[in-house]
């Protein structure tokens, strides 16, 4: 029986998009309009054959479904291998939620140059869907890689005054860390004779040369996080980039760093993991800490939201680094619901800056009372960062934290100051642009929602407060995968010559 | 016995045919005087193509011919058959370049013509003598082809330095062989490994090594012997410079590994520290000197220089892997860099042809199209996956890896994201600069397709990249063993 290729037909239908776009031409504005609805009925398709992926999702099975397996460099053993399991699949599906929104919410917003615009973005999702489906390691960095490109032209194109500048740290920093993963695949390839990501997860690599390929591919995806210290090329990029660029830089860009520690370092690499995770848990508590003092400091709407991603992804790291059920179902929902709140904050920033062109937070104040649709949304979303509960935010915090006081009490009561912290930031943002008397006298006119902005944020809304009220359907989808990734790990140390010497003593 | 004979010249019947026909040319040429430029250069093109194909079907297996002075086999088909395509596109885009100008001569194509068969010679060159006659054939080709805008004081100073450095050049490799020879014995390749893996190398040899090295390095302009690049690059007219960062470059390449790994691949453990020295120092001059670059003709010579220098890993790892390596880069090098080249040559003013990079402000917008496939080559040069300059990087490194190279691994990937700087700059200016003043050259149809074709290589390499690592490996063992 031949099985549908239902992750191929994912990664062309985007392509497909592009390449109809591409082609479009005649009187601009008849070009950009069609490239406008091209755009958003190519990605809502996309949405829709994703929807067959969780429909035709096993979770009982915790190995990697979908899969597909040709051959594609010859003799050298790199194929063209797709899959997904628990770990990986509501991040496609995260993806192909989000490019729509970002779609419609660059409806009026851009108006130069669409039809690039819309191409580059197709472009973006084939590559975002690339990297969570490859099975390759050759074939995930091509996809890591290729969508710096798109990125790129993004935020150079159509971004804010500084965008050369922003533009040219994200390339060059995430270059810089992705070259050393690409030692790191070569050494691999060299040690295990294999860059199959399903063989290298069950294959025994010396610790020796584990420590090394950690290093290597920590350097790539501590960019892509961003960890601290090397974050700041983040808040840059975000606060130049349009604000759909911002929306898929917080939401999926960031993903790929923590996806790539629960997908490469942790399983590939147990001993040094177990070795490096002091080092993560402190990175991961200075940035908690520092970015939320830092975020609160910020005068610029989207400065703000984009430090607070940085100490939000904090959490997730630590959550995926103490290898407890908890921790890493915890930090797994916290990148979903992340991808969802920080992706929707900075929708709610863009509301605003389409109309008033300014991102500054003292330009605003007492919108309630000209814009109680939006008020109620940028509240769901603000609550939702904090971590209310009833919110997304809630669950995958309170767990990641369920996890870290399992392992590390201290890490564990560190990391909770970050979320009174987060608070702190959060409401006073959000006191200072929708509360207050309305005295500015540009914003006695501003508008609320229009209908189209209402459909934008309306599926985020339902979103958030679905995961946050009955997150069981998500946590069936990696739970099995989870258990299996858990149980493997502590195998992996069980067996290590280190830890029979010690139990040998 | 006449079949013997023949065979020795049926394995050079490309080099022998293309001389020929450059010499019969020739003829042509000075007899019907201006009213043959267009056929000798149709023809020089002609000629191109039945050598390709003449490669194409000459012998698979490795055959020594002209008692021991060359030698044929899959390696000098790979590299002959990258020869030949590169001149011929080269070739394609000059002759479009000088009819725009008005500056036609018949002389040019077949300058080419000679210019290729020193190259293929070099390809083929199995001795001393043989290196050093083919490498003049071709070198004294080029020197004239630099200076030929014979009215332009730059291209005459370029041509005048070319050829002072280049003279120098072959005196120290001239130098490197006599020592070489003195010291064993022979110049011939094969004899010289017997000798070579006899016994302990003598320092005199070794000197010989080191001059031989120097004179090669010079030939693609690797550091500390790149000086003349950026400024012949500049001063050449610019088909001419395209011209010589493609062919040439491998020519001289190709004799740089059939050297090293032939005669002298046993005491690799000897010179390998200074291809480490000359690889590191290559990339990190072209990665760094670029940057300030402001004409596009120099940050070519740059990024030339630097790309030579990751070719070169492949050389130092000194393995069927890395001799791969370097075989899978320059068979990429060569689209991106002539496909980058075309797109400089459609640079024009209504004053004439322009070099300056800002002049490229806006690109985007008049020429989409244009600007969609210098991009393409800009990212793809500076290897960023999934184009085709990402699978060159890969191969070399993967080589270095292979060979415990990790150093040279680590500063090579560090020196291409400084490397991807300038790059990324002409992205820029392309893309998010606002025009000042149109360009205002015509797209020929050839020079489109020439874009198109080697576009589409470095856009779509990855989807079926075997064909041509597996003829690589090919020639890689073929070499070797």
């Amino acid at each position: 029986m031949v099985v549908w290729p239902l992750l191929s037909t994912l990664i062309v239908l985007p392509l497909i998009g592009a390449a109809a776009i591409f082609v479009l031409h005649g009187e601009e504005a008849a070009v950009a309009k069609s490239a406008r609805y091209a755009a958003l009925w190519t990605t809502l398709i996309t949405f829709a054959v994703s929807l067959l992926l969780w429909i035709n999702f096993n979770p009982q099975n915790p190995g990697f479904q979908f899969v597909e397996n040709h051959p594609w460099i010859g003799e050298t053993n790199f194929t063209y291998h797709l899959g997904v399991d628990g770990i990986s699949m509501l991040f496609v599906l995260l993806t192909t939620f989000l490019t729509p929104i970002c779609i419609l919410a660059s409806w009026e917003s851009i108006q130069s140059r669409v039809k690039e615009y819309m191409i580059t973005f197709l472009v973006m999702e084939s590559t975002m869907i690339g990297v969570f489906c490859s099975l390759d390691l050759l074939l995930f960095y091509l996809f890591f890689e290729a969508g710096l490109i798109p990125m790129f032209v993004i935020i150079g194109v159509w971004g804010g005054p500084r965008r050369i500048y922003a533009t040219f740290k994200f390339f060059l920093y995430t270059l810089l860390g992705s070259v050393l993963m690409l030692l790191g695949i070569l050494a691999l390839y060299f040690a295990t004779g294999t860059t199959d990501i399903a063989v290298l997860l069950h294959t025994h690599i010396n610790p020796a040369l584990q420590t090394w390929l950690w290093l290597a591919f920590f350097a790539s995806f501590a960019v892509k996080v961003p960890m601290w210290p090397v974050h700041t090329w983040l808040p840059d990029a975000h606060v130049e980039a349009p604000t759909a660029g911002s929306v898929i830089l917080a939401g999926i860009l960031l993903k790929f760093g923590a996806y790539g520690f629960l997908r490469f370092s942790i399983p590939m690499f147990p001993n040094a993991t177990a070795t490096f995770t002091p080092l993560i848990f402190t990175l991961s508590v200075i940035a908690i800490i520092y970015t939320s003092l830092v975020a609160l400091m910020q005068e610029d709407m989207k400065k703000l939201i984009a430090y607070s991603s940085v100490a939000h992804m904090g959490f997730i790291t630590i959550g995926l680094f103490t290898l407890t059920l908890q921790g890493i179902d915890g930090g797994l929902l916290q990148m979903i619901s992340h991808g969802i709140v920080s992706g929707a904050l900075f929708l709610c920033v863009g509301v605003v800056y389409d109309r008033m062109h300014s991102r500054e937070i003292a330009r605003y104040g007492g919108l309630v009372h000209r814009m109680p649709k939006y008020a109620f949304v940028f509240m769901v979303f603000t609550f939702a960062t904090i971590g209310l509960p009833a919110t997304s935010g809630f669950v995958g915090e309170f767990l990641t934290l369920v996890g870290a006081f399992q392992v590390n009490t201290l890490v564990a009561t560190l990391a909770t100051t970050g979320i009174i912290l987060g608070a702190a930031y959060s409401l006073w943002l959000y006191r200072r642009v929708i509360f207050g008397a309305l005295t500015k006298a540009d914003l006695m006119n501003i508008l609320d929602l229009s209908p189209r902005e209402v459909a934008i944020f309306a599926p985020l809304v339902v979103v958030t407060l679905w995961i946050g009220i009955d997150p069981q359907p998500f946590f069936n989808v990696f739970h099995a995968s989870v258990m299996q990734l858990i149980h493997q790990h502590q195998l992996a140390l069980a067996s290590s010559p280190r830890s029979i010497m010690l139990a040998a003593k | 016995m006449i079949v013997p004979a023949l065979g020795h010249l049926s394995a050079a019947l490309p080099e022998i045919f293309l001389a020929l026909s450059a010499l019969v040319l020739l003829v042509l040429g000075a007899f019907l005087g201006d009213k043959a430029t267009r056929p000798v250069a149709t023809l020089s093109l002609i000629a191109l193509v039945v050598a390709f194909v003449l490669v194409l079907l000459g012998p698979d297996s490795t055959t020594v011919g002209f008692s021991g002075l060359f030698i044929t086999g899959r390696f000098a088909v790979f590299l002959n058959a990258l020869i030949l395509i590169g001149s011929a596109i080269s070739l394609i885009i000059a002759l479009d370049y000088f009819r725009l100008q008005g500056t036609e001569r018949f002389e040019f194509p077949i300058l080419v013509l000679l210019a290729t068969t020193g190259m293929m010679m070099m390809v083929t060159a199995n001795d001393l003598i043989a290196l050093f006659i083919s490498l003049e054939l071709q070198s004294l080709a080029l020197y004239v082809m630099a200076a030929f805008e014979r009215d332009s004081i730059r291209a005459t100073e370029a041509g005048l330095k070319y050829f002072v450095l280049g003279a120098l050049a072959s005196g120290l490799l001239l130098y490197g062989c006599s020592l070489i020879y003195g010291f064993s014995g022979t110049t011939n390749f094969g004899h010289l490994a017997a000798v070579v893996s006899g016994g302990p190398v003598s320092i005199g040899l070794l000197l010989g090594i080191v001059f031989l090295v120097a004179g090669l390095a010079f030939k693609i302009s690797a550091v500390p012997f790149h000086m003349w690049a950026p400024d012949v690059y500049e001063g050449a007219p610019t088909p001419v410079t395209a011209f010589f960062s493609a062919s040439p470059k491998i020519a001289a390449f190709a004799l740089f590994i059939r050297v090293m790994m032939g005669p002298f691949g046993h005491v690799a453990i000897e010179w390998r520290q200074i291809i480490i020295l000359i690889s590191l120092a290559s990339m990190f001059l072209g990665a760094f000197a670029a940057i300030n670059q402001r004409n596009i003709k120099r940050m070519m010579a740059y990024s030339s220089i630097g790309h030579m220098g990751y070719a070169l890993i492949g050389l130092a790892a000194g393995s069927v892997e890395g001799v791969r390596g370097v075989l899978i880069y320059l068979a990429i090098y060569l689209p991106m860099t002539l496909g980058a080249f075309t797109v400089i040559l459609l640079m024009r003013r209504k004053t004439g042809p322009t070099e300056n990079i800002d002049d490229l402000a806006g690109l985007s917008q008049q020429h989409p199209l244009v600007a969609l496939v210098m991009a393409i080559f800009m990212f793809s040069l500076a290897g960023v996956p999934p184009l085709a300059g990402f699978f060159g990087k890969f191969y070399v490194f993967m080589a270095a890896i292979d060979a415990h190279l990790y150093t040279l691994a680590i500063l090579g990937v560090l020196s291409s994201v400084v490397g991807a700087y300038y790059y990324l700059r002409i992205v820029k200016v392309m893309y998010f600069d606002a025009a000042s003043e149109p360009l205002a050259g015509p797209i020929t149809r050839k020079m489109a397709a020439v874009l198109l074709c080697t576009g589409v290589f470095t856009l779509f390499f990855f989807a079926n990249p075997a064909p041509l690592l597996n003829s690589a490996h090919a020639a890689a063992l073929a070499l070797l063993h």
